[in-house]
């Protein structure tokens, strides 16, 4: 009885292994013939290290031959492929990261083959594309850990966004517009946890609700106030970037980190006292008991309705500023629409990253990349149509959150209205 | 001797029901109470209201002579009252140490958790009363009885000194059941008094100091457990004698009607719950599979009724194959099912009764001709069933969610039993019902198993697995231990199969 007992756990994880380790030797042989066969011999590629106008020190670009570098790429995917076939790597982690690794270099040296590449620059704007997806991640981590979901980051974002360049072209200061943005985001998220919490409304329909209306709300003032006296309402300027002396001056990493402007700080500040906070105090205990079993929280005397109105609350003030990035931290002016989807690629985001902040925001990262990614293409003029190029980070998201990455388990209560 | 807690006169309405009428409940100083009733008797309603969930529309509540109130359950632990779930109230993804501390949480420096510190007074109560556990284990990681020390030590550690005991003993072993009863007579040396809340009437017998029963919210009256038997305790929870032994004659196995053979099941989160299980199910006998809940039971009893795929092994039903087999063709070939799960599996709660009696046969003469339903036979057979099965209802157009659980029950075995079944397959067809019922459908599986059907009855109640069975499967991470004749076995040996030890390696090793 053990031995078919043991035969038949460990015929699963064969099966796992086994399509783990054909992928990646596809992977492998498809980086050879896509790349590996189109690629010119001979011709090299260069990587730009140095971002024009920062303080970082020089280092030389890194120049590597073309053909050799994308046949070594399909060479390593090949060979761990082999390798997980015969051995077993186990660590799902891992392999999906050799995969990714390899592709994405192959593909970036077949790309910008015989011409130039600047790497720091691509690094440095996936940060900055990351940003708003962050912060919606975070938005949505701190408020599905204590059981609610908010599904109206996008709409809170576009009002926020709005209200932040209005209050700081009206009032001639930045800091205004992003303290005004971050009490709508709070406002908003308020009126939602009170239908979710108070009258137990279904949490996605009002979600839906406030993204359609903030849709409306924004678009209605932009088209009829904000496009007709732009200089009056919508024209702010933006934050300044903040070089952090001395840190700044480290090259590759310099500039990619430490020359930002200030939201950018906030959300990577945030994203270090969140995984604190959620796991090291008694606030974060407290959220993560309502989140898992309400009932349990409450018979120790928990208000599990306190917990998740704070919640919700603090959530919409990341979102609130999420939704200033997009303006007065990023183009100074406000368009229809313009946050994109960023708030729902947040919200896969946050899945991705397991509801962890840490985790939401090196997931957040993965989106930037593919975002960035797809300009600095348009850019090189590769032979891909553009309209592909802008679908990179919709796909990434989707591939992601088919759960082909590993299934992530959202907080047991997650969605569910607590009744006493 | 000091009263260290009184209830007078509580009462508390529910919309439509009277959960507690002017009830009394006195617990002396270092004693236990045993509060005995039925599902549905009030003795749950009347702990929440003791501790807080539930606010009282009458009466008031004294501990240790001083009228208190009572509005939540800060208030409880604040008058050194503390409760222990019939569901446990412990986050499966957290630490024993971090379940323990939630709620009144130390911190170093004013921000930080000082899980250390708190780990160190969760080793101080194991020690002082003899409660084991690792302070730093995963709640999802222990065993059920392991579970209930915690929530003991949640309550020890917020130093409550009025213990309430919530159906304690409902999910454990027997041997567990021992464990539990040496934990409560550690807890009432050191002074503490307990509030034992129960409808097994033998342990009750067992452990208890004093005994009040409750029935349909009032108190049918305390008694002495020395002057109590079984017998008399049940016509109290009841109000009426009731047979506390099922009667039946020896058991005339035919031949198989039900073969499986090394049958292996994962569940619905992919995990390998039933690993290689064989055995047969004759006609005219009942199987009974015992086993603590959560051990491969469940998955089992899906496959063999194709709710969940089979993953090795075979299942053959009189003869025939089943291997990616829809449920509805199983029952078509004879399969009566009465689900662990009533009101998700068995009923549509918010359909009448008479459409609820018609669910596996919906789509046949008489009750459904071309693409219509025909009312008339639907009407006359649900009327037929409710008489027959003595269905308590108004009428058989109210909802089966307005039943009680008891007459749920009826429903789905009326509906079941009225067409010709060659194997009746009952997961925990007693759960939760009240010592009446419990007779009734015990009587119906023992009639069917008569008229010449094979009988799996599926049971986490070790009296109800002796009570059925002619012979007994204990089930054990997924695996059989063993299959025993219900004669010929006891109550211990069946209890350290479950905690999966055999007798003979036990006896081996000493």
């Amino acid at each position: 009885m053990t031995t078919t007992t043991m035969e038949l756990s460990t015929s699963a994880e064969k099966r796992k292994r086994i399509s783990y380790g054909m992928t990646l030797l596809v992977a492998g042989l498809l980086i050879y013939l896509l790349f590996g066969l189109t690629t010119q011999a001979g011709v090299s590629t260069t990587f730009g290290l140095n971002l024009a106008g920062s303080q970082a020190i020089e280092v030389s670009d890194l120049v590597v031959p073309a053909q050799l570098t994308v046949n070594l790429m399909a060479a390593i995917a090949a060979f761990a492929g082999a390798y997980q076939l015969a051995k077993g790597i186990r660590s799902t982690g891992w392999l999906i990261g050799i995969l990714a690794v390899t592709f994405v270099i192959a593909f970036l040296t077949w790309a910008a083959q015989d011409k130039s590449f600047n790497l720091t620059g691509m690094l440095g704007s996936s940060l900055v594309r990351a940003t708003p997806i962050a912060l919606a991640a975070l938005c949505g981590v701190i408020s599905e850990r204590s059981a609610v979901i908010n599904i109206g980051i996008e709409g809170i974002m576009l009002m926020s966004a709005q209200t932040a360049v209005v209050t700081a072209t009206v009032s001639g200061n930045l800091y205004v517009g992003l303290i005004a943005a971050i009490l709508v985001g709070a406002l908003v998220a308020a009126f939602h946890a009170y239908l979710v919490i108070r009258f137990k409304v279904d949490q996605v329909v009002s979600g839906v609700a406030i993204n359609i209306f903030g849709t409306g709300f924004t678009s209605f003032i932009s088209s009829r106030f904000l496009q007709k006296a732009t200089d009056a309402l919508n024209n702010s300027g933006t934050f300044p970037i903040i070089s952090i002396p001395g840190l700044s001056k480290i090259p590759i990493l310099g500039p990619v980190l430490f020359e930002n402007n200030i939201v950018i700080y906030l959300m990577i500040l945030l994203v270090v006292v969140m995984h604190i906070m959620l796991f090291y105090t008694p606030w974060g205990l407290r959220t993560r008991a309502v989140g898992e079993h309400p009932k349990a929280a409450d018979t120790l005397g928990i208000n599990v309705y306190l917990v998740r109105y704070v919640n919700v609350i603090l959530g919409g003030m990341i979102a609130g500023l999420g939704g200033a990035y997009f303006t007065i931290g990023s183009v100074g002016r406000f368009d229809e629409i313009m946050t994109a989807g960023k708030g729902f690629i947040g919200l896969a985001a946050m899945i991705f990253g397991k509801w962890n902040p840490i985790g939401a925001f090196t997931s957040s990262l993965i989106f930037g990349f593919a975002d960035s990614l797809q300009v600095k293409l348009q850019i090189l003029r590769v032979p891909i149509p553009s309209e592909f190029l802008l679908m990179a980070p919709y796909i990434v998201t989707m591939i992601i959150l088919t759960g082909v990455v590993g299934r992530a388990i959202p907080p047991a209560a997650d969605g569910q209205p607590y009744e006493k | 001797m000091t009263n260290v807690l009184e209830l007078r006169g509580i009462t508390k309405r529910f919309p439509g029901v009277i959960a507690n009428e002017n009830v009394d409940v006195t617990l002396r100083e270092g004693k236990i109470l045993a509060l005995l009733g039925e599902n549905g008797a009030g003795k749950t309603t009347l702990m929440n209201i003791l501790y807080g969930l539930y606010k009282p529309d009458e009466g008031h509540i004294a501990v240790r002579g001083k009228q208190v109130e009572i509005h939540g359950p800060n208030d409880a632990i604040a008058q050194g009252i503390g409760m222990v779930h019939q569901h446990f109230m412990l986050v499966p993804v957290m630490t024993v140490t971090e379940n323990v501390m939630l709620g009144i949480e130390p911190t170093k420096n004013g921000i930080i958790l000082d899980k250390e510190k708190v780990a160190q007074r969760i080793r101080e109560i194991s020690d002082q009363y003899g409660l084991e556990v690792d302070p730093h284990a995963y709640i999802k990681d222990l065993p059920v009885g392991i579970q209930q020390r915690v929530e003991i030590i949640k309550v020890l550690y917020r130093q409550a000194d009025i213990l309430i005991l919530d159906e304690p003993t409902a999910v454990l072993t027997p041997q567990e059941v021992e464990g539990l009863f040496k934990i409560i007579d550690t807890l009432i040396k050191s002074g503490k008094s307990i509030i034992f809340i129960t409808h097994k009437l033998k342990e009750v017998l067992a452990v208890a100091d004093d005994i009040t029963v409750l029935r349909l919210g009032k108190v049918v009256g305390s008694i002495d457990p020395k002057e109590a038997t079984s017998q008399k305790l049940a016509s109290m929870m009841v109000g009426r004698d009731v047979s506390l032994v099922v009667e039946k004659g020896k058991a005339k196995p035919g031949e198989p009607v039900l073969v499986v053979d090394g049958l292996a099941v994962r569940d619905e989160r992919q995990n390998l719950t039933v690993r290689g299980v064989s055995f047969e199910v004759r006609k005219g006998e009942v199987l009974g599979v015992a086993g603590v809940q959560g051990n491969g039971q469940t998955e089992l009893v899906y496959a063999l009724t194709g709710l969940l795929p089979i993953e090795g092994g075979t299942i053959r039903l009189l003869n025939e194959p089943i291997r990616h087999t829809s449920p509805r063709e199983i029952l078509e070939r004879g399969v009566a099912h009465i689900p662990e799960d009533r009101q998700r599996h068995g009923l549509i709660l918010t359909f009448p009764i008479h459409d609820n009696m018609m669910l596996c046969t919906y789509y046949k003469n008489p009750f459904a001709r071309g693409i219509t339903l025909q009312e008339k036979p639907i009407f006359n057979n649900a009327e037929e069933l409710v008489k027959q099965f003595d269905v308590r209802t108004p009428n058989i157009y109210v909802n089966a969610g307005t039943l009680s659980g008891g007459n749920q029950q009826k429903v789905i075995v009326a509906r079941e039993f009225s067409r010709p079944i060659e194997l009746l397959i009952a997961s925990q067809p007693t759960r939760g019902l009240d010592v009446g019922s419990i007779e009734y459908i015990h009587k119906q599986i023992i009639k069917k198993r008569d008229e010449g059907s094979g009988v799996l009855v599926v049971s986490s109640e070790l009296d109800e697995i002796l009570a059925l069975s002619d012979r007994i499967a204990v089930m054990y991470k997924g695996q059989i231990m063993d299959i025993v004749d219900a004669n010929k076995t006891s109550k211990e040996q069946l209890g350290l199969l479950m905690a999966g030890v055999h007798p003979t390696d036990a006896k081996n090793t000493k």
